[in-house]
């Protein structure tokens, strides 16, 4: 029995909390320099001269790997070190609402970096007839793999009063992730590992599933991968505080 | 009258530590129980499963019917928490705090306004409302901490050592704030300072190691004591030996005896009261006049540290 108002309202809190601390400045300006200087120096957005976002989505993951954890790792960790989290689980909330709240929170905060590199957008639109469809569907992609990011971060943030150490299990969890669909890693499995596992292995892989969405493929497979993602995390997140709030 | 809260057999285990031992008792509606114990008692662990933050290895525990594990949330709505140290949201404002705080109770949203103005007046936060709760000194955020325990008129109030770190002046006013609410709850107080108990409690639990040890009135417990009564009297100087011989023979003191120019130290088996109106009288109508009296009002930490010593 969820509440989606009680989710709503620690969600809303949360939300302001970015914005009454520096967090919200520096992390939306670190994240939109970032992807300038990705899409445009190392992706070489002019260079192609394609007017599609291809340069720019396909880093992406590695964009992720170490800004979502710097976004995730208070979530949980903050909470236990300033003891609040006493303050909040002991109002009448679910431990399902509380994880709700704060995980929304931080992904609608994600979803608004987002919006924010639309001047892209309008720059492709001006250079080039660029379909919209792909572009759409790249954003969808980005922000439901920024969502899985998240969430494990926020599985990772509640095994732990210390952010740094939250950090750190975080960005290492997510560099895995993104390098098991890497073909180094691939080759490496491959001499070790019957090929069918390899395949299963490369299956985890984030960027593996955020490809075919960021050239305007919508598979199933890939939402409900990252939608499972999502989930599990967020329960084991959930089970992990309930067993360690004694801490 | 019914039992707002019903403790029964309570023990919680870290691991192979038995933090609360088997803990049982019951509060009703006008009563002020102190928690009393040393640090690492298991006071706070007890508050702490009694409002739901933590599950007990084994016993009961109930908050006006409701089972804090299974109807936990029944039975967090009706109990105000002021957790120990009071943590709050500091980067948020007082005002937003106790409206969040509002709206996760989720109390009816044309109350929330009304609720918050009583708990800010009842509190004297008004002054702070819009300031960001990181910028008050801790005797606001003490404040801001009850005003979250009370704002939707609980029925149980349970605070964590309430007063732990605050000036004279703000322990005054949360003892106040706490003895204003007392006869329409039933509040539980932990504590280590013992003029809290004299101060506001009706009741006293003292546990020492999980384990209850004493369930009385800070009256019972005072007169448990093994310990004496000290009285020093200042008087002229000169007439100490006089006075040592006029209170020698009173039977319930045990010895009398000069402490100084013009002061005589009487330590009394009697209560506390008593041993004054005795001695004050004696001396009074020998014709001599008493200038000061002290006493030591130890009498509770030395019965507190029988018990759990």
């Amino acid at each position: 029995m969820i509440s989606s108002n009680v989710s709503f309202s620690i969600a809303k809190r949360e939300l302001k909390s970015y914005f009454a601390t520096p967090i919200a400045l520096i992390f939306l300006s670190v994240f939109l320099v970032l992807n300038g200087f990705f899409t445009f120096k190392l992706g070489g957005f002019y260079e192609q001269g394609q007017a599609d976002l291809r340069s720019f989505f396909v880093w992406h993951p590695w964009l992720y790997l170490f800004i979502i954890p710097a976004i995730s790792m208070r979530l949980w960790a903050e909470e236990r070190r300033t003891g609040t989290i006493e303050l909040l689980l002991t109002l009448p909330v679910s431990l399902e609402e509380a994880m709700l709240g704060k995980y929304l929170a931080a992904w609608a905060f994600l979803g608004l970096s987002l919006v924010l590199t639309c001047p892209i957008v309008f720059t492709v639109m001006y250079l080039g007839q660029p379909d919209m469809g792909v572009i759409l569907s790249g954003y969808f992609g980005s922000f439901i793999m920024a969502g899985a990011f998240l969430a494990l971060g926020c599985c990772l943030s509640a095994c732990t009063s210390n952010q740094v150490i939250s950090f750190v299990l975080s960005t290492f969890v997510c560099l895995v992730l993104i390098l098991l669909g890497s073909d180094p890693v691939i080759g490496l499995f491959q001499q070790i590992l019957p090929g069918s596992f390899v395949g299963q292995l490369v299956n985890l892989s984030f960027p593996y599933h955020f490809e075919a969405i960021q050239r305007g493929v919508i598979n199933l497979s890939d939402i409900v991968y990252f939608l499972s993602v999502i989930v599990i995390s967020l329960m084991v997140g959930i089970i992990v505080i309930d067993r360690k709030k004694a801490d | 009258m019914e039992e707002l809260v019903e403790v029964k057999n309570l023990s919680r285990k870290y691991g192979d530590i038995l933090a609360v031992d088997g803990l049982s008792f019951s509060l009703k509606k006008g009563e002020v129980l102190g928690f009393l114990g040393p640090n690492g008692a298991g006071k706070s662990t007890t508050m702490k499963i009694l409002c739901g933050f933590l599950t007990p290895s084994s016993g009961t525990a109930k908050i006006c019917g409701f089972d804090v594990v299974d109807e936990s949330r029944e039975a967090r709505k009706l109990i105000g928490y002021l957790p120990e140290n009071a943590p709050l949201y500091g980067e948020m404002t007082v005002r937003d705090f106790l409206f969040f705080v509002s709206e996760v109770r989720q109390l009816e949203s044309s109350q929330i306004p009304s609720l918050v103005e009583s708990a800010v007046a009842k509190t004297n936060l008004s002054k702070v409302l819009d300031q960001r709760i990181e910028t008050l000194s801790k005797g606001f955020k003490r404040r801001v901490g009850l005003a979250q325990a009370i704002v939707h008129n609980p029925k149980v109030l349970i605070l964590d050592e309430p007063t732990d770190g605050l000036d004279p002046n703000q322990k005054h006013e949360v003892r106040n704030l706490i003895n204003e609410m007392a006869s329409e709850k039933a509040i539980i107080v932990s504590t280590h300072i013992l003029e809290e108990v004299d101060a506001v409690c009706s009741r006293v639990i003292i546990i020492s190691n999980g384990k209850l040890v004493t369930d009385s009135t800070p009256m019972e417990l005072r007169l448990s004591g093994k310990g004496q009564t000290v009285l020093d009297l200042r008087l002229a100087a000169g007439i100490e030996e006089k006075v040592v011989s006029l209170l020698n023979p009173i039977s319930g003191f045990s010895s009398v005896k000069p402490i100084g120019s013009g002061l005589v130290q009487v330590s009394s088996n009697l209560s506390r009261s008593e041993s004054i109106l005795t001695a004050l009288k004696i001396i009074k109508e020998s014709g001599i006049e008493v200038k000061d009296i002290g006493f030591d009002s130890g009498q509770l930490d030395e019965v507190f540290r029988d018990l759990t010593a």
